[in-house]
């Protein structure tokens, strides 16, 4: 590009018009959500006139104050948090034990399971079939139902696959040498080798868990096993779910929204804090497995 | 060993020295197929068990009475769903949102990493990359909490900058004319983001020589776009296009879920959410399994021929 020194106007035109799309959509992305963030402090006559825009209007914590007081929301933001955490270690788990002997040539017929594997993300079972499945298992009605079903993702799979086959064989042959079982080399040697790869996918599963709500509506029916998802849906769907008794007498407070949106913050902030040290991860995960698959 | 008598199916006869040769082999390194077994018994149970219990499509079937004791009823579901009054509609809704979903859905993330590649500010590039990724992380659920409050007639900023203009508050998720954009529109602002991560990898990986030998030749950078950059990102929109086919009837249950009420129901009902609402709250198993066979039917019969195309014309395909 250092070759021709002058622009075309046309050029400088087009990277003008670029720049501005490229700013109008980015904010475009982050102007709801300063729009959400400033409901949830404003007061609700305000919200109500449609006054809110970006910033909070008659501030006010009392939304936050019913999402604290609120039980069945920490109940919930408890279940996410448990098959969040719980969840995504049996996915680490299962998924390393089934990449680690996928990429190793040892391992006789592994093109035929790879194909096995990979079969099953153009083939997916209607949603009957499997909750039956679900039901003879007794895992209606439990968590274990949000946990084990998805317990390996195929792309995840061949992501962690595709890191293992990268770890040179000598290294591994002189553990076997040395006397160590699979199982040993897999734990002390491999996954220890593999940290930002498990990071990348455990980011990934991560995030598939936190925001976890088809599973359990299909599988449960105990309000009490809901995790923060379905809750959340329950509060925006159902204006009068939110009593607003239990809010403070004070008549600039009471809006429904204004709590709506204090849940939908409590249920993002999460995943916001830890965003910006993720980005690398999920970059180069997305990449390896799209490419390999 | 079960995992050794599994394997044996794929290898030679044993009957001769290979074949023996070849089970020590295996057993010498029987703790990886112990390992293993897990992961594959898992893809076995859980994906396709249930893609054999779809037989009950063919049966009145029965929960307790189980496989064996439900009656088998043929067709029948099969002929009752395209009669159903509302079978055409949520069929069109379905195909609609898939080709929405290619139109614009698939398009969007190549357009934007096209754009984003000509950003010559490193530090820009890096911050709009940052913000557009993020939508994706959020849940459908949570994504439509800000998109009903964005649109909600009293308070949501859409209504509000609209009345600047002196439009009257339009009451957009309640119209079902609306349905259909606010869907794709959702998607675009959650994925279109999220999409362009590969392209902008892919376009990484173009020789820069390619554009400067271009450039002596007199090229303009629309040219070169048209006959370099495109033609090398061809493979990538080859296999995804046609994973997309693939995906043509199944454009997700939690996203059309979450904002459909019984004011935009009409336009807004797909298959996935009618096998859900048959199926498991009304409890017509058999029935809602048939919808569900249906739609995989349908969506194979698209990838095959999609594929088949795809390799006539550009030798790309997925198999």
């Amino acid at each position: 590009m250092a070759l021709i020194g002058r622009e075309h106007w046309s050029r400088k035109l087009f990277l003008i018009c670029n720049y501005l799309f490229l700013t109008g959509l980015s904010l475009s992305m982050l102007l709801p959500f300063l729009n959400v963030i400033a409901q949830s402090f404003s007061g609700a006559v305000a919200i109500d006139r449609g006054d809110v825009l970006f910033w909070p209007v008659d501030f006010t914590l009392n939304y936050y104050q019913y999402v604290f007081d609120d039980a069945s929301i920490w109940r919930a933001f408890g279940i996410t948090v448990y098959i969040t955490v719980v969840g995504t270690l049996i996915n680490l788990a299962a998924t390393s034990s089934l990449a680690y002997p996928l990429s190793r040539t040892e391992y006789v017929g592994r093109k035929y399971v790879l194909l096995f594997v990979l079969l099953t993300m153009i083939f997916t079972a209607p949603l009957i079939p499997q909750f039956i499945l679900m039901r003879e298992l007794d895992l209606v009605n439990t968590l274990w139902a949000l946990m084990i079903p998805t317990a390996i993702s195929a792309f995840n799979l061949i992501v962690l696959r595709s890191f293992f086959v990268q770890i040179p064989p000598e290294l591994i042959d002189s553990a076997r040498i040395d006397g160590c079982g699979e199982l040993r080399i897999l734990w002390s040697l491999v996954l220890p080798l593999s940290k930002p790869a498990l990071a990348t996918i455990g980011i990934f599963y991560s995030v598939t868990n936190w925001n976890k709500y088809m599973d359990a509506l299909y599988y449960l029916n105990d309000r009490k096993l809901y995790p923060l998802q379905v809750k959340l849906r329950e509060l925006l769907i159902n204006d009068d779910l939110v009593d607003t008794g239990n809010l403070p007498f004070d008549v600039s407070s009471q809006s429904v929204q204004g709590v709506q949106m204090a849940v939908i913050l409590v249920a993002t902030v999460p995943i916001i804090m830890l965003y910006p040290f993720l980005q690398r991860y999920f970059i180069k995960g997305m990449l390896i497995g799209s490419i390999k698959s | 060993m079960p995992a050794a008598t599994r394997m044996r199916v794929c290898t030679p006869p044993l009957n001769n020295k290979e074949g023996r040769l070849l089970l020590g082999f295996m057993w010498k390194y029987r703790t990886l197929y112990l390992i293993s077994i897990p992961g594959i018994l898992f893809f076995l149970v859980f994906k396709y068990l249930p893609l054999l219990g779809s037989v009950i499509a063919f049966q009145n079937y029965n929960l307790f009475a189980g496989f064996k004791g439900s009656p088998w009823v043929g067709l029948e579901h099969f002929e009752r769903m395209f009669r159903h009054h509302d079978f055409l509609r949520i069929l069109k809704n379905t195909l609609l949102l898939g080709t929405y979903d290619i139109l614009f859905a698939f398009t969007a993330p190549i357009v934007l990493a096209l754009l984003l590649n000509e950003v010559r500010l490193a530090l820009y590039k890096k911050i709009v990359q940052t913000i557009i990724y993020a939508p994706h992380f959020l849940s459908w659920v949570i994504v439509s909490g800000i998109f009903v409050g964005m649109l909600s007639p009293s308070s949501g900023i859409v209504n509000v900058i609209l009345g600047w203009f002196g439009v009257e508050p339009i009451y957009f998720l309640g119209e079902d004319s609306f349905i259909r954009t606010i869907l794709v529109g959702s998607g675009l602002w959650r994925d279109v983001g999220w999409g362009t991560i590969i392209y902008l990898a892919a376009l990484t990986g173009i020789n820069p020589e390619l554009y400067e030998a271009s450039q002596i030749d007199g090229a303009g950078r629309w040219k070169q776009t048209l006959s370099i950059t495109i033609p090398a990102l061809l493979p990538v929109i080859t296999v995804l296009f046609l994973l997309k086919i693939g995906d043509f009837m199944d454009y997700g249950f939690e996203r059309v879920f979450v904002f459909q009420n019984p004011l935009n129901i009409q336009n807004s009902e797909i298959l996935d959410t009618y096998i859900y609402k048959a199926g498991l709250k009304q409890l017509q198993y058999s029935y809602a399994t048939a919808i569900g066979l249906f739609k995989s039917v349908v969506g194979l019969f698209l990838l095959a021929i999609a594929n088949t195309l795809s390799r006539k014309a550009t030798g790309e395909s997925l198999y």
